[in-house]
């Protein structure tokens, strides 16, 4: 779901092939795990077939043929949708939110948003498990605290990351 | 129905730094709310407006009906002493008293005789959990045990509404959750609603709804369902 979506993050600039592709994800989002071709293609292929890439011309070569792909007015609603839509809040959010916040910017969306959506979704969260923490037995409440503490953690990953937005943005356009 | 509390887009400077510009919220009876946001965004001085102590610039504060920011000094102090509770981060309690004389001082203020004061002040020590400091000074009671003290000390005049700016600041994990069961759900049981100032999500998260402050400004966003 991340890498489709990320995949048409990065069409929305303009058409590009697979191998092009791979190499932008590689070079924002891949340092620890970089994609294989095969992941590429088949991610593709599957956008294909939900209309949400189109193909964009074939360029002829001595190689392999090289397909460009282009993203399609449903898959820019279904990359909006993602970018605006809260992750459900749960540990190690970390990547997909750092995905997104990069996207948006890249893209001129509000990167403030997806934050303090993202941050709104947590406290409901935390507000959820403390009510259920006041009403429980021991056990319940430290089931809920460590869910709580996560949820803390991931919280002010997200205030940072709100703080230093004009860093990252001049980073990300360079 | 009506907000018991609303500030209207208010105003404050202090010399050449903007405290709060434009700030808006409503807190309605018996509610809690988080004011959240970093540290100077704001948030205290947002307190300090909606509770009377300062006067913002521009912009409206009502209480019940009533504008706080064109009140008298004189008719502001005795609102505040009548309808508002307060617990900040520290340094609140009278060190010369003793924690059940500091319960019963906002009663005796009040005109409230020494024995029903101190009555009052004991079902509100007892309450909070630290009847076993009453006859202690505040410096000889723990930090967790201060807070509670001063919890009961603000709720004992049955405020409507309660002011906590950091209550939990000074304390640890532990204590910090135990003053803030105690203080959300006395003020539940009581119908008072609670104003809470904090930059801890874990504090924000007893509060029924959020308000963050960047740059002085108020925002709200509600939690889209999942």
């Amino acid at each position: 779901m991340t890498i489709s979506n990320t995949l048409l993050g990065l069409l929305e600039a303009g058409p590009r092939h697979g191998y092009d592709l791979k190499r932008a994800y590689d070079d924002r989002f891949g340092q620890d795990r970089p994609l294989h071709y095969g992941q590429v293609y088949s991610t593709l292929s599957r956008l294909l077939r939900n209309g949400m890439v189109e193909e964009n011309g074939v360029e002829a070569g001595g190689g392999p043929e090289r397909k460009s792909y282009a993203i399609t007015e449903a898959g820019v609603t279904n990359l909006e949708t993602w970018l605006t839509s809260p992750e459900d809040p749960a540990p190690y959010l970390q990547n997909t939110l750092y995905t997104k916040v990069v996207l948006a910017l890249l893209s001129g969306r509000s990167a403030t948003d997806i934050l303090d959506h993202q941050r709104a979704a947590h406290l409901q969260s935390m507000r959820e498990l403390t009510r259920r923490k006041t009403t429980g037995d021991l056990a319940d409440q430290l089931i809920c605290d460590h869910a709580l503490f996560h949820l803390e953690a991931d919280l002010r990953w997200l205030e940072l990351t709100a703080a230093r937005l004009d860093e990252l943005r001049e980073q990300v356009s360079t | 129905m009506s907000p018991l509390l609303s500030a209207t887009d208010l105003t404050k400077s202090f010399g050449q730094t903007k405290a709060l510009d434009g700030a808006s919220m409503t807190v309605n009876a018996g509610e809690v709310v988080a004011v959240m946001g970093p540290s100077g965004s704001g948030k205290s001085t947002l307190l300090h407006c909606l509770a009377g102590i300062i006067r913002p610039d521009g912009g409206t504060v009502v209480f019940d009906g009533k504008s706080l920011s064109g009140m008298p000094d004189g008719p502001r102090s005795a609102l505040r002493r009548s309808e508002f509770g307060f617990v900040f981060q520290f340094g609140q309690l009278v060190a010369e008293l003793t924690c059940l004389e500091n319960v019963a001082l906002p009663l005796r203020l009040g005109g409230v005789k020494r024995k029903t004061a101190e009555q009052r002040a004991r079902e509100w020590l007892e309450r909070l959990q630290v009847a076993d400091v009453a006859g202690k000074r505040p410096g000889e009671a723990s930090g967790g045990q201060g807070q509670r003290v001063a919890v009961a000390r603000a709720m004992v005049t049955g405020p409507r509404v309660l002011f906590a700016d950091e209550p939990t600041g000074a304390l640890d994990s532990l204590n910090g959750e135990r003053v803030m069961r105690l203080l959300v759900s006395t003020a539940r049981e009581q119908g008072t609603a609670v104003v809470l100032v904090t930059h801890e999500a874990r504090v924000a998260a007893y509060s029924d709804r959020e308000v963050t402050v960047r740059d002085g400004r108020t925002t709200e966003i509600v939690a889209a369902n999942l």
